[in-house]
């Protein structure tokens, strides 16, 4: 398939990177189409992260197509901070928000608008980055710790902020790293509600361990192992592969 | 965080400390001036020398405060910017010396004269002005801070590597300045001044002039630090400090902020040098060495870095210290002191001195407020 005709949100083929001789992504292959959710599972070093760095800019492939937005920009060239103002946005694996500032000061500086420093420097709130704070506020569920140090928070609370900057940086893409890494039950299956309720207007990427999560999420499985694709589908049909059972899920 | 950027840069703890810096930079001098020498109140002369001295150092910590402190830059080369500015100045002082001078050339200044210099090289034209003198005051500092931040912050040069170039900066501009061919006056440097805008630079009321001046730029300084860092781009700034990658993943320049706060504090730190120069009476390459900007940050540490307020406080209080300690029986210890200083602020004060006033400020205030809500949890509530 010509990369420059894909509908793809997201595009990655045959993509490879080594550090020092190991393949952390072996000839990976993958399209997010958009307005889809999709989980990403895979044992530890299986190269989830790398994907991401691979497609937020952190890390260059070696070799390989990385195409984004139906083939119109390619990835490969271009460094974080202008692969942020395409419009793909990222929550870490562990949780970082700027713990020195307020939750609400946060959002604003994940809000959507000029990055420039110019513009910041004269910056005034206006009624439609209140409003906008305020959404946010209310989805994740934050609205009672708004003016709190982010530093304070618990940790769920510390997933949810960021998944709440994600929000407001209002991307076409979302990677969410490991969102219930570390989260109660009842805190997980509030997350599966979140990720679901912006599943219905985003692209959504999430990389998750948590078997139950994934299941809560129901949507398509990617399997990855030792940085390729193992197996793709259901949660069902992954879960009875050999393969993945062999590898991942232990018999 | 709402209103305009200048009205969120005044909040209470600033317009005190203006209020403060004013008050000194007008009594200090009328004291000194307008009262006998028999007067209790009368301020010596030396003094006022002195204290402008320290009022320059608070001003170059300022600089250092808003790159470390809000942007986690930690420069160790701060001295060089300072002492460029000085230079600036001292060149434009020299040239006014004309044919007061040992060798009575009107245009050479004497070392020129001295080395057998045919005449005066290009890059002195122009410093007999004021106005071009203090131009070159903010632009030669600024122009190199800009180069070597646009070199640096793209390389993503960060952290101890950072530190240990601005160390390398200022140690090869202190081997320049030491060459007589470079054209600055070696190892002796800029001195023998005679005036500053026709004003004699050793009179009382010049002295006065220069430390009211010196505490102007100081608040001038302080409102320009305190506009930047209560603005979105000093959230910013923070964020890079505390979290570089995420910034730089929520679509921040991180170069470009740098690049700015550091040009913006080398101006700082240059005008904080042109300062000092007239009231100390000369500048010399020794004013690059390493050891000074280190000093300089240790200044900060002391004060409390990311207070702004605390990096006045450190430098006035340190350089006391070092006035008190270098002038007795204490002398040769002097760097014993400075470095044990250093030692204890950062394992017992971490914050330094306004840091840890803030923080348990605020510790006190957060519990008096938890205490407050109780007892409007427990109180009966008015029927709805």
């Amino acid at each position: 398939m010509d990369a420059h005709t894909t509908s793809a949100l997201l595009y990655l083929d045959a993509v490879t990177v080594s550090f020092d001789g190991f393949r952390a992504i072996n000839d990976l292959s993958l399209t997010i189409e958009p307005g889809e959710m999709r989980a990403i599972i895979g044992p530890n070093g299986a190269g989830k992260t790398t994907m991401m760095d691979i497609i937020t800019g952190k890390t260059r492939p070696d070799k390989g197509d990385v195409f984004f937005d139906g083939g119109r920009h390619d990835l490969t060239k271009l460094d974080e901070t202008q692969i942020a103002e395409l419009g793909i946005g990222r929550k870490f694996q562990k949780p970082t928000v700027f713990d020195m500032h307020t939750v609400e000061d946060n959002l604003r500086l994940a809000l959507k608008g000029d990055r420039t420093a110019r513009a910041t420097l004269v910056w005034r709130e206006t009624r439609d980055e209140q409003v906008r704070i305020n959404e946010i506020l209310a989805t994740i569920r934050l609205n009672a710790v708004r003016s709190r140090v982010a530093g304070s928070l618990s940790h769920g609370q510390k997933q949810w902020l960021e998944i709440g900057m994600l929000l407001a940086q209002d991307p076409k893409l979302l990677l969410v790293d490991e969102p219930v890494a570390g989260m109660t039950d009842v805190e997980t299956h509030q997350t599966a509600e979140l990720l679901k309720e912006i599943a219905k207007v985003k692209t959504v990427v999430v990389v998750e361990h948590d078997m139950t999560f994934v299941r809560e999420l129901g949507v398509k499985v990617t399997c990855l192992h030792e940085g390729s694709v193992l197996a793709e589908g259901t949660i069902d049909q992954v879960s009875q592969n050999d393969r993945v059972v062999e590898v991942y899920l232990g018999r | 965080m709402t209103g305009s950027p200048l009205i969120r840069a005044l909040d209470r703890g600033a317009v005190w400390f203006v209020l403060v810096l004013a008050a000194v930079g007008i009594l200090v001098p009328l004291l000194n001036l307008l009262l006998p020498e028999s007067s209790p109140w009368h301020v010596p002369t030396y003094l006022v020398a002195l204290w402008g001295k320290y009022v320059c150092y608070a001003l170059l910590a300022l600089s250092i405060d808003l790159i470390w402190g809000y942007c986690g830059i930690l420069s160790l080369g701060h001295g060089a910017f300072f002492a460029l500015g000085g230079y600036a100045m001292g060149m434009y002082l020299m040239r006014q010396i004309g044919t007061r001078g040992v060798y009575a050339d009107p245009i050479r200044p004497d070392f020129m004269v001295f080395l057998n210099w045919p005449e005066l090289p290009v890059y002195w034209y122009g410093f007999n002005h004021f106005a071009y003198a203090a131009l070159m005051v903010l632009l030669v500092p600024g122009l190199l801070a800009f180069v070597f931040g646009w070199f640096a912050f793209r390389s993503r040069v960060t952290g101890v590597y950072l530190s240990i170039i601005t160390q390398a900066l200022t140690y090869a501009l202190m081997l320049g300045f030491f060459r007589n061919n470079f054209g600055f006056g070696g190892n002796n440097g800029l001195t023998d001044f005679k005036d500053i805008l026709g004003f004699n630079v050793q009179a009382q009321p010049t002295r006065a002039a220069l430390f009211a001046a010196s505490v102007a730029a100081l608040i001038l300084g302080f409102l320009i630090c305190r506009t930047v860092v209560a603005s979105k781009l000093g959230m910013v700034l923070v964020s890079i400090r505390d979290a570089e990658a995420r910034t730089r993943f929520l679509g921040y320049r991180v170069e470009n902020y740098k690049l700015f706060v550091f040009t913006l504090s080398a101006c700082m730190a240059g005008v904080a040098g042109a300062l000092y120069v007239p009231q100390v009476g000369i500048i010399n390459p020794s004013e690059f060495a390493p050891g000074n900007s280190i000093e300089a940050v240790i200044w900060v540490a002391v004060g409390g870095r990311g207070t702004l307020i605390g990096a006045v406080i450190g430098a006035v209080a340190v350089n006391w210290g070092k006035t008190t300690f270098t002038s007795g029986v204490l002398a040769p210890y002097w760097l014993f002191v400075l470095g044990s200083l250093f030692v204890l602020v950062t394992l017992l004060l971490p914050r330094g001195i306004v840091g840890t006033v803030k923080h348990y400020w605020r510790v006190w205030h957060e519990r008096r407020e938890v205490v407050a809500a109780e007892r409007a949890e427990a109180a009966p509530k008015p029927a709805e």
